[in-house]
């Protein structure tokens, strides 16, 4: 340990492990992880939000638990460890919301307990933090949580937009008075199909700016 | 990779269970106060929208004191029951016992200008989970003042319509009662007649939420004939 060169906190390898999972490594649109919470919990930006924090505190602290612990965790029960480490997150998660935030928690209603199911957060603690240490697992966790809040919080703004005519509970398009030329709300955005399919498009545009990640033939 | 032996991987497990329950419970009994303190606020927010005053978190408990003056809880023949708080009855819990041993709570309002309102709770089943509301009655115990309806895990767009002022507010002036008989509200798929006074229109898409909606009127406000034929004006 003590004749190992200290890295600087942020030095461009650690700034990486933050930006990467923002575009070419995004856990949604790259990884195709976490699809499931994104189409429920996108009609409207406030839950997005919410749930993109949650997610990233939970990634962000339990990759932090999981790293400071990986030369103590047997390898044969790594991933009960994992999980528990997790599950533990996410009870004190929601029950913070219930305290503090409670027309929150009431929307979001199962799916914060859901964030245990959530593929992002075991890929992350398996993948890396049991082979990091606390502080690179913390960025990488913090990356993680926001490449999927990105791509929540992008889609959310379309559905609720387009859907409910409102950003962030603002009645924009009734404001602008575009209702009186005849335009009526897309009642097809509030579905979850269009959650799909606004992430695809999501995707496809990422693909076509960035070539390299189209799987070869 | 280093291995582990039998006895640290039981040890390391018990550790770990006994320091995350241990966390765990703390949460839960330090938070526990604030969260029944939302639950409380949460369910006076309701009984006020029920008689048309929207309110925030903050402003909930005021206009609670201001307009719902009086709360009593009856028993299935519609006699006052003493000892027992109305607001604290869970009507999931009083659902399960038999008709004989079950409280019926009663909020009585009064209005900005003097009018005299009773707010009844109801409980049923929707198509995923409970749903559940207030009932709002002018002093004739006959004309409806005004409904919330709330529901715990309805389809999006379709069932979960219920709470929607749109949908509420069709029920605002309908009838319970035909002469002395109880005939409640029906939710009729199809459409009901503007003039009609004891049906409203059923969600399109949302059949079994509908059809428990009418179920859980019919049911609960049921409950209260007695009561309710006793003290009309």
């Amino acid at each position: 340990m003590s004749n190992q060169e200290k890295e600087p906190m942020f030095s461009a390898k650690n700034l990486k492990l933050f930006t990467a999972p923002l575009g070419r490594d995004n856990p949604i649109t790259v990884q195709v992880l976490g699809i499931c919470s994104a189409l429920a919990v996108t009609v409207k930006l406030k839950p997005a939000i919410v749930m993109a924090l949650s997610v990233t505190i939970v990634v962000a602290v339990s990759n932090v638990v999981i790293a400071a612990m990986r030369k103590y965790i047997p390898d044969r029960i790594r991933i009960i460890v994992q999980l528990v480490v997790i599950a533990a997150m996410v009870i004190l998660v929601d029950q913070t919301l219930k305290a503090y935030a409670f027309d929150v928690s009431k929307q979001l209603s199962v799916f914060v307990g859901l964030i245990i199911t959530n593929c992002i957060l075991m890929g992350r603690l398996e993948a890396f933090a049991m082979a990091n240490k606390p502080w690179p697992s913390f960025i990488d966790g913090l990356g993680n949580g926001a490449g999927y809040g990105i791509i929540l919080v992008v889609v959310a703004f379309f559905r609720e937009l387009l859907g409910s005519g409102t950003i962030y509970g603002y009645p924009l398009m009734a404001k602008l008075g575009i209702y009186s030329t005849g335009y009526e709300n897309n009642g097809l955005m509030i579905l979850p199909p269009m959650a799909l399919i606004g992430v695809g498009i999501i995707i496809w545009v990422q693909r076509s700016k960035n070539r390299s990640l189209i799987e070869k033939k | 990779m280093k291995e582990f032996s039998n006895r640290y991987i039981f040890i390391f497990s018990a550790v770990m269970v006994i320091v995350v329950a241990t966390l765990l419970s703390l949460a839960a009994t330090l938070l526990q106060p604030r969260q029944q303190r939302n639950l409380e606020i949460e369910k006076k927010k309701s009984m006020l929208e029920s008689i048309g005053i929207a309110s925030t978190q903050e402003t909930t408990e005021t206009l609670y004191d201001k307009y719902i003056r009086e709360s009593f809880v009856l028993n299935a023949k519609g006699e006052k029951v003493d000892g027992v708080e109305a607001f604290k009855v869970a009507l999931s819990i009083e659902l399960k016992k038999p008709l004989e041993q079950q409280y019926l709570p009663v909020f009585n309002a009064t209005t900005e200008n003097g009018e005299k309102i009773t707010i009844l709770p109801v409980e049923g089943k929707g198509l995923w989970g409970p749903i559940y509301g207030y009932v709002s009655l002018k002093s004739d115990m006959n004309t409806i003042y005004g409904v919330t309806y709330d529901h715990k895990g309805e389809t999006p767009g379709l069932g979960a319509e219920i709470n929607t002022t749109p949908f509420e507010s069709m029920f605002i002036g309908k009838k319970l009662y035909e002469a002395d008989k109880f005939v409640s509200i029906g939710v009729l798929k199809g459409g009901a007649k503007k003039d009609d006074p004891h049906n409203v229109d059923a969600i399109s898409g949302g059949t079994i939420t509908s059809k428990g909606l009418q179920k859980m009127l019919l049911d609960c406000i049921g409950k209260y004939n007695d009561y309710l034929l006793k003290n009309r004006n």
